[in-house]
């Protein structure tokens, strides 16, 4: 069934985990379904895409109650690109997870959790229904409680409270929105809506609410002035887990953000310039506090900050070029920054250092290793002809066109401290020597580890890095892939007549 | 606790607790009740068992553990939503049978999703309670 088709990347992950429940205390086979689940999904991601991209929108009414009354799921072009790269980027996580957490904290579940979390993924990116929508986040957002717990150190907790509330409070802001649209208009089904917030006569409220959205969505994606719990929390955790939420997490907040305000509320002019601003804030805030970091993950954290303000701003322009751009930014970025986190984890199981003051010699000592590091960090960089630096052509090109001079300073701002703060990276950890320094105890250095393990650690950074490659390489692609999704975005009466059937 | 009275009294409660939500589960498709509330309802059973008998038999008169019955709850409820992928129709169309089977009444794909989410809330509540009664 081709329609059904649609829902599998959510159904493949949920029977994923229902198999590793009952797998519950044997790690050794759930390390292999995980490793073998994560490959079928990223298959099942591939046909789908193929499916989508290049004919038409595929729709399935959950139930087969037809569309506004159902939960509709829909995969275009956007949404399918979502989720090959969400289970591409996953699949090298769980392969990094292997070698990388702990057996106790495998025992309380790692594996089982980590698919939810996918599905949930998986789930908010295809959806068509803005409730059915909070679902998923709800989803996401309770696995990830239990990564960011995960082992239970103080400094995890601290973490977790701050995780905890901030994203709770999005959630409440998030379903408020939710109420009041819906008494507004109601509807929730985002196509449904499209066509029926223009009708309705207190614009004012509408206006309010599309503020309560880009609130809400704000906080999870991490955007001025709401961000300050991201590098609070993500150098938590292990390496693993953050870069499932480095690469993941944030980057459906930026999902629903383009989805909600391309197709349910319009930007007007108001709505453009502050978005504008507060990508420029963002770009400008999370740059600066990468430059002051000595910690290598919470320098990491607040990049993460940093380059929202690139999707951001190319939502904030509203342009399909703009738009494109964001999309293509968006692309790069979820390869990038969950590859980001796994080098970190690599680094630290080199170095046993976090302090990038107290690190050194990797180049002297892994001179391969090193170069395949250093094509993600080039590509953050956005060296050409890496995959960094196509995207920003986009975005630096329309800024000026739509005369927002305050955001083009705000993205050059925003390249320069990451040339600066990459650059002090690799000159820290790679070509300063390495003082000789004891070793802990408890650290398993990448240097006493089995020939597997080594590769277990490589591979995914491999994987990931080649994909970046192709990103940078095979751009023209991937900007046909951009164009047509900035294109849909702006032009969203296919996803409409897709969903509610109108074309027939 | 371990009073003559309430052990008494347990192994009456327990079958009819038993019964009570799988009555509860049954009516739930049109009046007020099903998997949620009949699991939480079995797990009143047990939880009274291992305040009466203490852990250990309530464990031998479960059989299976609680952790168990989660992942097994899920799988059904999965299944009941896959079940209209065999006709070609979409996940979670309600398929019902087209003769009422005797007690139960007419059943459909939606009780198979109820008996899962049953088994899945017995399974959690079992667990957090043997849980937190062991440890303490």
């Amino acid at each position: 069934m081709i329609t059904n088709l649609i829902i599998l990347p959510v159904l493949l992950q949920f029977s994923l985990a229902i198999i590793l429940l009952f797998f519950w205390k044997k790690i050794e086979i759930q390390k292999k379904l995980s490793i073998v689940g994560s490959i079928l999904s990223v298959i099942v991601a591939g046909t789908l895409f193929n499916t989508v991209y290049g004919s038409e929108i595929l729709t399935l009414q959950a139930g087969g109650w037809m569309a506004p009354f159902g939960i509709s799921f829909v995969a275009d072009a956007f949404s399918t690109t979502m989720i090959l790269l969400a289970s591409l980027s996953s699949a090298a996580v769980s392969m990094f997870s292997i070698v990388t957490i702990k057996k106790a904290r495998m025992k309380f579940g790692y594996f089982p959790s980590f698919h939810f979390l996918v599905m949930g993924l998986n789930g908010a990116f295809l959806t068509g229904d803005i409730f059915n929508l909070y679902v998923w986040f709800e989803v996401i957002i309770i696995s990830s409680f239990v990564f960011i717990t995960l082992g239970g150190k103080k400094v995890q907790i601290e973490g977790a409270v701050k995780y905890f509330t901030l994203n709770f409070l999005a959630s409440m802001v998030f379903l408020t929105a939710i109420a009041v649209l819906y008494g507004l208009a109601g509807s929730l089904n985002m196509a449904d809506l499209s066509g029926k917030i223009k009708s309705i006569e207190n614009q004012g409220l509408v206006q309010v609410t599309a503020i309560l959205f880009l609130v809400g969505f704000g906080i999870k994606s991490a955007i001025f002035p709401l961000y300050f719990w991201l590098p609070d929390s993500y150098h938590t955790p292990q390496a693993a887990i953050s870069s499932i939420f480095a690469g993941l997490l944030t980057k459906v907040g930026i999902y629903a953000l383009l989805r909600v305000f391309s197709l349910v509320f319009i930007p007007d002019e108001f709505m453009k310039t502050l978005v504008v601003i507060l990508a420029g804030l963002t770009l400008v805030s999370g740059g600066l506090g990468a430059l002051v970091q000595t910690n290598m993950r919470k320098m990491f954290s607040y990049l993460i900050v940093c380059h929202i303000g690139y999707m951001i701003g190319g939502l904030g322009m509203f342009t399909v070029a703009a738009l494109s751009g964001a999309v293509f930014y968006l692309i790069h970025d979820i390869i990038i920054k969950t590859n980001l986190f796994l080098i970190g984890g690599l680094v630290y199981k080199i170095n046993g250092e976090l302090n990038m003051k107290r690190m050194g010699g990797i180049y002297a000592n892994y001179p391969a290793l090193s170069l395949l590091i250093a094509v993600p960090l080039f590509s953050l960089v956005g060296v050409p002809p890496l995959s960094g630096f196509w995207p920003k052509i986009d975005l630096f090109a329309e800024s000026f066109t739509t005369s927002n001079y305050f955001l083009l300073g705000c993205f050059i701002f925003g390249s320069i401290i990451t040339l600066l703060v990459i650059t002090r990276f690799w000159s820290e950890a790679f070509w300063k020597k390495m003082e000789n320094r004891e070793r802990r105890p408890h650290i398993r250095y990448y240097d006493q580890a089995p020939a597997y393990e080594k590769a277990l650690l490589i591979i995914p950074i491999l994987f990931l890095s080649l994909i970046s490659l192709y990103i940078g390489i095979g751009a023209e692609n991937i900007f046909r892939l951009s164009d047509t999704i900035a294109t849909e975005l702006v032009d969203n009466s296919a996803y409409i007549n897709a969903v509610l059937g109108l074309s027939k | 606790m371990r009073h003559l009275t309430f052990r008494t009294a347990t192994t009456f409660l327990l079958p009819l607790l038993l019964l009570f939500s799988v009555f509860i589960l049954l009516r739930g498709h049109y009046l007020p009740g099903g998997g949620f509330v009949g699991g939480i309802i079995a797990a009143i059973a047990f939880v009274l068992h291992a305040f009466a008998f203490g852990l250990r038999h309530t464990r031998k008169l479960l059989r299976v553990s609680p952790m168990l019955l989660m992942p097994t709850g899920l799988a059904l409820a999965v299944l009941a939503a896959m079940l209209p992928f065999l006709q070609g129709l979409p996940i979670m169309t309600s398929l019902w049978l087209n003769e009422p089977l005797p007690v139960v009444g007419l059943a459909g794909s939606a009780l198979l999703f109820d008996a899962g989410v049953y088994l899945a809330v017995l399974g959690v509540a079992l667990t957090i309670i043997f849980t937190i009664s062991e440890s303490v």
